[in-house]
């Protein structure tokens, strides 16, 4: 019940968070020079013709008024047309929101894969061959850009072994787990090396704390001691480290979008900046904060259930 | 009488590329069935590293490299992981001076409760009620809703009892007491060592008690044990040690106790800091603090000698101390 109050609770905070995002980006987008009139006729416009469209699509109207009407359409949930490719924006946004949170649910479970095991084994070999190794292997890869390894997998698991699409995104549910696991590999990577070291240190520090020797003084087995008193204890800070990445996921999408021909967020975002097409950036932007907030509140839900000590109020 | 716990020669070595430091080097006693038997020096003169070299708990760089430990005619350092492990807990149990860092934060009070608990084929009921009946003998208040709360719930000297209880679930023989008042308060440090002397009646256990604090062993210990750097320099009844000391150490550390009735007196002190444990003089570890060193003690290392009645020292002009007074037995209970 507490908890259910809490979640509720958190619910109804992120409506003034959601709130300044709106202005935010609302005056970003307008700050940028050009306005979408003149972008849309392109070089040989006349003044006369872009004042005309401008008219049209209500651009000359103060901001207040401008600012008003966005909000009109948040609260009715109509957030307009999208002037490039003139559709609404919500079903042109709707089959590309399961895109990218598919992308970012893919690379945490592979974070997941990847940084708990070899984070455990590097922190409890501490010290070891195997420890330096996996150490070093996080530092190449964190140096490592995600557009170069996702092409190399693209040439060595598309190309040359056809293991996995080469792009695009396929119609059945199987066909897109399929063609995410390779962006979903590609994005962990760089996570990966980080919540590994993060772990391992985690686990040093557990392995060598107190309640550890009293576990092992109460003569548990060292499956137990583990199982209990290392892991679950180690993994509390990384859970922290790796929700700030998940929103760090969100923004660096597009990268990934672009290498592997995924129709995502992150593409039509950047498409739509640079056409001026407000509808479109203004959405997005508030669609990709509502998600990193969503996961914050997991996050926090998570945390509070992995450590007692912190008490959801 | 056959001792429950015989330390022999034990020896204890950190070791790294540069240097070995001999943490402990060569510390023998015994411990008698029902006995509360002190350890006593100051901070890294060894004898936390002794206590956990009992059960095996020295972390790396340390490994003990000589001697034996042998509880009930066996020797615990020859025993391979699974055998120790049945000695750990339930024969030898051990708790430790930090109970905030010492009980996992994320496990309920109950959880590690049940898993020390002696027998391990009770029913959920049967682990519940004993865990409950745990907490009232080390005196927790509401056991009942103590139970489900965690460590960080607790207040300091709870913490502690809470570790008691712990460790008495898997009814040990032998309880290692490593400094268990050092953290709390002085009021709270009474309760708990009236609470471990009520205990050790009632469960008929042994208890080695590591501290620094005479006072706490004057309460609570029937023999004691001084060591300074990875050496025990004195043992004996806790009534002569503290009234008739003949070792300079020791006698320096009963001189350096507040008791209260000195007036204006000033308090004294040992000069001088212990040696470094990687380079460690030649002759008697203490010889460059001791205010009664003559020629061999720079030279020859001092072996320990009988003086009867169970009382041994090391050192090679023990006589100058004879007739020296430590604590007057009105100023003992302090």
């Amino acid at each position: 019940m507490r908890q259910f109050n809490y979640i509720l609770k958190r619910l109804l905070h992120m409506i003034p968070v959601l709130f300044c995002v709106t202005i935010l980006i609302f005056l970003m987008i307008r700050l940028i020079p050009g306005s979408p009139a003149e972008i849309m006729l392109g070089d040989k416009a006349t003044p006369e013709k872009i004042a005309i469209l401008e008219e049209k699509m209500g651009l000359n109207e103060p901001l207040i008024v401008q600012y008003g009407l966005f909000l009109k359409q948040i609260v009715t949930l109509d957030f307009g047309d999208s002037i490039t490719y003139a559709r609404p924006v919500l079903e042109l946004i709707q089959p590309k929101i399961m895109v990218t949170v598919g992308l970012v649910i893919s690379t945490t479970i592979f974070v997941l894969l990847l940084s708990f095991p070899l984070g455990y084994l590097a922190g409890s070999k501490h010290g070891t061959p195997l420890d330096s190794g996996i150490k070093t292997g996080a530092l190449i890869v964190i140096s490592l850009p995600q557009f170069w390894v996702g092409t190399l997998f693209l040439l060595l698991f598309g190309l040359k072994l056809h293991w996995f699409p080469v792009g695009g995104w396929g119609d059945t549910f199987l066909e897109h787990a399929h063609s995410l696991i390779l962006p979903g590999l590609t994005g962990a990577l760089t996570t990966s090396a980080l919540t590994i070291r993060n772990l391992r240190s985690n686990v040093i520090d557990v392995v060598n704390s107190d309640y550890v020797d009293f576990a092992r003084s109460k003569g548990l087995t060292e499956k137990r001691i583990k199982n209990r008193h290392i892991i679950r204890n180690s993994m509390i800070s990384t859970v922290t480290l790796l929700s700030l990445r998940i929103a760090n996921m969100l923004g660096g999408s597009i990268v990934i979008e672009t290498v592997f021909s995924l129709p995502g967020l992150g593409k039509l975002l950047v498409d739509s900046i640079f056409a001026r097409d407000y509808a479109v950036v203004q959405t997005v932007v508030l669609m990709l904060a509502l998600i990193v907030l969503i996961v914050n509140l997991i996050t926090d839900v998570a945390y509070s259930m992995l450590d007692p000590r912190v008490r959801l109020e | 009488m056959e001792p429950i716990l015989e330390v022999k020669d034990l020896k204890t070595y950190f070791i790294t590329k540069d240097s070995t430091a001999k943490a402990v080097d060569g510390v023998s006693f015994s411990v008698m069935p029902g006995e509360t038997f002190g350890l006593v020096g100051e901070s890294g003169c060894g004898k936390s590293a002794t206590c956990r070299s009992i059960l095996q708990l020295i972390h790396k760089p340390g490994r003990t490299v000589g001697g034996e430990v042998i509880y009930k005619g066996q020797n615990i350092l020859d025993m391979p992981p699974a055998e120790l492990r049945k000695i750990r807990g339930s024969e030898i149990g051990m708790i430790f001076q930090e109970p905030m860092t010492s009980l996992n934060p994320v496990l309920k009070i109950k959880e590690q409760i049940f898993e020390n608990l002696k027998d391990k084929n009770l029913t959920k009921q049967q682990k519940h009620d004993r865990a409950i009946e745990l907490l009232k003998l080390v005196g927790i208040p509401t056991p009942e809703t103590r139970l489900d709360e965690y460590i960080h719930q607790y207040s300091g000297g709870m913490r502690q009892r809470a570790m008691i209880a712990i460790a008495l679930a898997a009814e040990p023989k032998v309880l290692l007491a490593d400094e268990p008042t050092t953290a709390l308060d002085v009021t709270i440090q009474d309760q708990i060592i009236k609470l471990l002397g009520k205990l050790k009646t009632q469960l008929g256990m042994s208890i080695i008690l590591i501290t620094h604090d005479l006072g706490v062993v004057a309460q609570m210990c029937d023999y004691v044990a001084v060591m300074y750097a990875g050496h025990i320099v004195e043992k004996a009844d806790t009534n002569t040690l503290l009234t008739a000391p003949r070792h300079p150490y020791t006698y320096g550390l009963i001189r350096s106790i507040p008791t209260g009735l000195e007036g204006s007196k000033k308090l004294e002190s040992i000069e001088g800091m212990p040696p470094d444990l990687n380079n460690m003089p030649e002759g008697c570890p203490f010889a460059p603090r001791c205010k009664f060193k003559g020629e061999l003690c720079t030279k020859v290392r001092p072996e320990m000698r009988k003086l009867g009645n169970g009382h041994e020292v090391a050192c090679h002009y023990t006589e100058k101390l004879e007739g020296v007074s430590g604590l007057q037995s009105s100023e003992k209970k302090v």
